[in-house]
């Protein structure tokens, strides 16, 4: 069910939203023309973050120190099933969104895309935000200096979402 | 923190390389993994190119409002206390709705045209109210249909098939969201028995 849905939502969304926009009188192909500029800039923008993290990723992982950050710590995720490789992304994930996409981009070429901590990392980047960021930009441009709860909400929004999203891709992919 | 864990990372492997003494793997690793990393980004630019272009049409021909009619039920018990028909509700739907469709930099113009609105409302203008605190937990949870930046690095990467993580996306989107929703009708209750009536 989970498999069916992943295969049939994007040919649908492209489908109806063309459609839809054709029917709508709306200039398609210039439109997308226009949108896909933008696709550009932001590849190129995140090249000095890939650059950043993958370099320090890579070090981390063949200089050894990984196996003797999972030697640490395994006893306290095997509780939760969180590999560790997975540590760096759930640290970064709320703090900063584009190093956080270069880590699951790193994990992705490291172990495969379609291995499961590949699988694992993408779940986790798709369905978590970077709260710190977003309460930045939003209580930011308001001038709201006592955010109360909205904090501990995102930050608890984030823990769920990865360790949902661990159990999730043991469950359908493992 | 992305300082010291990009320092605490960097320097952690270097000392351990030293010290299990293959320090010269250190400049090795650091040119293969940067020129990785650029072929990436120019892989990327394929379906980043195209999806924007995708959403871009989306956004003009006005597809959104469609996500927005089955979104209405849900923000208006989300948000109680605003009138259904107030600017800061419907900038709330545009930006629920951008999001839904994985339109991340379309939704963050709608979000803060909301939190300006949502601040006409409030009557202590540096702490922040109950409705901007439950507006930025469904912000934060990122609930999406689409994982559009994912999907295009799964198949930077060479993924056979990049779109098969949307469905676990989903469900986990959704217990995030779900989660947040919780956490925030909790304090809301808990701050409410405290101090009456704040929307």
């Amino acid at each position: 069910m989970i498999n069916l849905l992943s295969v049939w939502v994007v040919p649908f969304l492209i489908f109806s939203a063309l459609v839809f926009a054709y029917l709508r009188g709306v200039k398609v192909f210039d439109t997308f023309v226009e949108g896909a500029k933008e696709g550009f800039d932001m590849s190129v923008r995140l090249i000095p973050f890939l650059v950043g993290m993958m370099v320090a990723i890579g070090l981390f992982r063949e200089s050894g120190a990984m196996d003797l950050a999972e030697i640490i710590l395994a006893p306290f995720l095997s509780v939760l099933g969180i590999p560790v490789e997975v540590l760096p992304l759930a640290i970064m994930r709320p703090v900063s969104g584009s190093s956080a996409l270069a880590i699951t981009t790193e994990m992705m070429n490291t172990h495969g895309p379609d291995s499961l901590l590949g699988r694992m990392a993408a779940t986790m980047q798709g369905s978590t935000d970077t709260t710190i960021f977003v309460l930045t930009v939003y209580f930011g441009a308001v001038g709201i200096r006592k955010t109360r709860h909205a904090l501990a909400v995102g930050l608890t929004a984030d823990l769920v979402g990865i360790i949902a999203a661990v159990f999730i891709c043991n469950m359908v992919f493992g | 923190m992305i300082n010291l864990l990009w320092v605490g990372m960097i320097a952690a492997a270097i000392l351990v390389a030293g010290a299990t003494g293959r320090v010269e793997l250190v400049t090795q690793s650091i040119f293969t993994s940067a020129e990785k990393a650029v072929g990436i980004a120019l892989n990327l630019i394929s379906i980043m190119a195209f999806w924007l272009g995708i959403m871009k049409i989306i956004e003009k021909s006005g597809f959104i409002h469609l996500v927005i009619f089955f979104l209405k039920p849900v923000a208006y018990w989300l948000f109680p206390g605003i009138p259904h028909d107030h600017t800061a509700m419907n900038a709330m739907l545009m930006n629920m709705s951008a999001n839904l469709l994985g339109m991340g930099n379309a939704a963050t113009p709608f979000g803060i045209k909301a939190m300006e609105e949502l601040q006409k409302l409030n009557d202590r203008p540096d702490t922040a109210t109950d409705n901007m605190c439950t507006f930025l937990a469904v912000n934060t949870a990122s609930l999406t249909l689409i994982p559009t930046t994912v999907i295009a690095i799964r198949s930077a990467t060479g993924s056979l098939n990049p779109t098969d993580i949307i469905g676990t996306t989903i469900v986990a989107t959704f217990c995030s969201t779900a989660a947040a929703i919780t956490a925030d009708r909790f304090f809301r209750y808990w701050n409410n028995r405290k101090s009456r009536g704040r929307c």
